[in-house]
């Protein structure tokens, strides 16, 4: 069985972290970071193709982590594929007894380095899952048998910000109707924000994992705040990183990074985290140890 | 209406690189109303063209370049210039393009691009509306397309790009699903969206697709 779904369901708290193939055939850095979190995480997502960027795919990165002994979870987007590559893709996890996998719609191709391409999106983040779910009922979309049936602990993403939330909180449900069994959310850097998507959400039955992302500077709490839907970056935080001295302010984020998952535990406000440090993915223990996880 | 958009004069004058003598044909319809092949269009490509030495031996605006039997009609009347021309300059969209290369002899070449279905804001502005997929949706979505006007074409509701109700991909664009939530929203009619829908069949849009009334008409007699 899936490590995530047992120790959400176990009802202790959950740790995820994220990792992005590399632009490249070298994924030695990628791999040593995973060894640095190895037994200390119960899974690990690897982005597809992030930011609509051209990478190594999702599925040949989890094969790798898998290998290393660590659990991962294969994220899967609407954008580059289509129903029946989807349905592939995920039938190829099940060969390799992949056991998490995690909707999303993806980011459109004009965001992304290749914007040239023809976006596909046949099927959004619901479509998707209901994919999934058809393919672990032992039959594929349009009712054919399979031969062997892949078992998924589903995920989703969800936006704990958004304007109308409730239009969020909607589709958060038909998610969780297709399937979705846990999410994790946008970065969150205060505890309000949490506090009342929570109280928003009680009434849906899914484990909730917080996301986290490390400030690394004023600049790029700025940068989240104008640029990123759903983050909002309090200024209290924004000031506090732009005070520390220039040399120690990752250091501070990252301790940041570790208080609030310390605070969200305390108040029982998700069911674990998920932890995306962006390119510095070598920080991940690091977070883990500010947090005491 | 068929939305077109002028293509840039060095792009058309290489097609007529080899061509001295030219027919311009445009459209009455919705070449007409996008103001790239009215009347007006055609004597400016002409003049265009002059300058540049070709020769233009006549122009004439279809009505509409896209009736196939309409157009072969119609273009009896440039017969004699026809049996001379190099090559007939088509001004309408690309539909009506391919209407006249398969009734005329001289290569045609296309002076527009083609863009989208889309609707006349006011003159001069046009938003494409829709996208043809074949089996339409507006019934439960308030009216306002989520294939057309969602970039990501999106049949569960808003992604998470959204951004002050503005797309990922533009803030010139309204998050079409955040318009169709307020909408449902004011009729009552939020349960549409909370409904769960089958996975999109885009069979339906499949290209080239065919209509024949006559054939339907049959078929219905038969059952």
């Amino acid at each position: 069985m899936s490590l995530l779904k047992e120790v959400l369901e176990r009802g202790e708290f959950g740790v995820t972290a994220e990792m992005a193939p590399p632009k490249g055939t070298d994924l030695s850095h990628l791999l040593e970071c995973a060894r640095l979190i190895k037994g200390r995480v119960h899974g690990v997502n690897v982005t597809d193709f992030q930011s609509a960027v051209l990478r190594a795919t999702s599925l040949v990165t989890c094969k790798l982590l898998q290998d290393e002994g660590l659990e991962p979870i294969l994220q899967l987007t609407g954008r580059d594929r289509n129903r029946i590559a989807i349905q592939g893709e995920l039938l190829a996890a099940g060969v390799f007894g992949m056991e998490n996998a995690l909707a999303l719609t993806g980011d459109h191709t004009v965001v992304g380095d290749h914007p040239q391409a023809k976006p596909v999106f046949d099927l959004d983040s619901v479509g998707i899952l209901q994919a999934a779910t058809t393919l672990m009922s032992g039959k594929d979309m349009t009712g054919h048998e399979l031969q062997g049936t892949p078992n998924f602990f589903l995920g989703a993403c969800v936006t704990p910000r958004f304007d109308p939330m409730e239009a969020q909180i909607l589709k958060m449900e038909k998610k969780i109707k297709a399937g979705a069994k846990f999410f994790q959310t946008q970065a969150i850097y205060d505890l309000e924000t949490m506090r009342e998507f929570k109280e928003k959400t009680k009434h849906l039955d899914a484990k909730i994992l917080a996301g986290i992302i490390p400030l690394k500077s004023a600049g790029m709490a700025k940068f989240m705040n104008n640029n990123v839907p759903g983050v909002f970056v309090p200024e209290d935080q924004i000031e506090r990183i732009k005070n520390a001295p220039k040399e120690e302010r990752v250091q501070e984020g990252i301790k940041m990074a570790g208080e609030l998952i310390r605070q969200l535990k305390e108040e029982g406000l998700c069911d674990g985290v998920h932890i995306m440090a962006i390119g510095a993915e070598e920080n991940v223990p690091l977070i883990l140890d500010a947090a005491g996880l | 209406m068929i939305i077109s958009q002028k293509k840039a004069f060095d792009e058309v004058l290489e097609f007529m690189k080899d061509k001295s003598k030219v027919v311009l044909t445009g459209c009455s319809e919705c070449a007409t109303v996008c103001k790239v092949g009215g009347e007006e269009e055609l004597a400016e490509m002409k003049e265009l063209l002059e300058l540049e030495g070709k020769e233009v031996l006549g122009t004439i605006v279809l009505s509409p370049a896209c009736n196939l039997l309409n157009t072969r009609k119609d273009l009896k009347q440039l017969k004699e210039e026809l049996k001379v021309a190099d090559a007939i300059l088509s001004l309408s969209c690309g539909d009506g393009t391919q209407t006249i290369a398969k009734v005329a002899k001289p290569e045609v070449y296309p002076a527009t691009d083609t863009m989208f279905i889309g609707e006349i804001e006011r003159i001069g502005q046009f938003e494409e509306a829709c996208k043809a997929c074949g089996e339409c949706e507006l019934g439960w979505t308030a009216a306002i397309c989520p294939i057309t006007k969602c970039a990501k074409g999106l049949m569960n509701g808003p992604c998470g790009g959204a951004k002050d109700k503005k797309c990922e991909v533009s803030d010139d664009n309204d998050c079409a699903w955040l318009l169709i939530y307020d909408k449902l929203k004011d009729l009552g009619k939020l349960g549409n969206m909370m409904e769960m829908r089958e996975p999109k069949n885009f069979e339906k849009g499949n290209a080239p697709r065919r209509i024949n009334l006559r054939n339907q008409e049959k078929e219905t007699a038969k059952a």
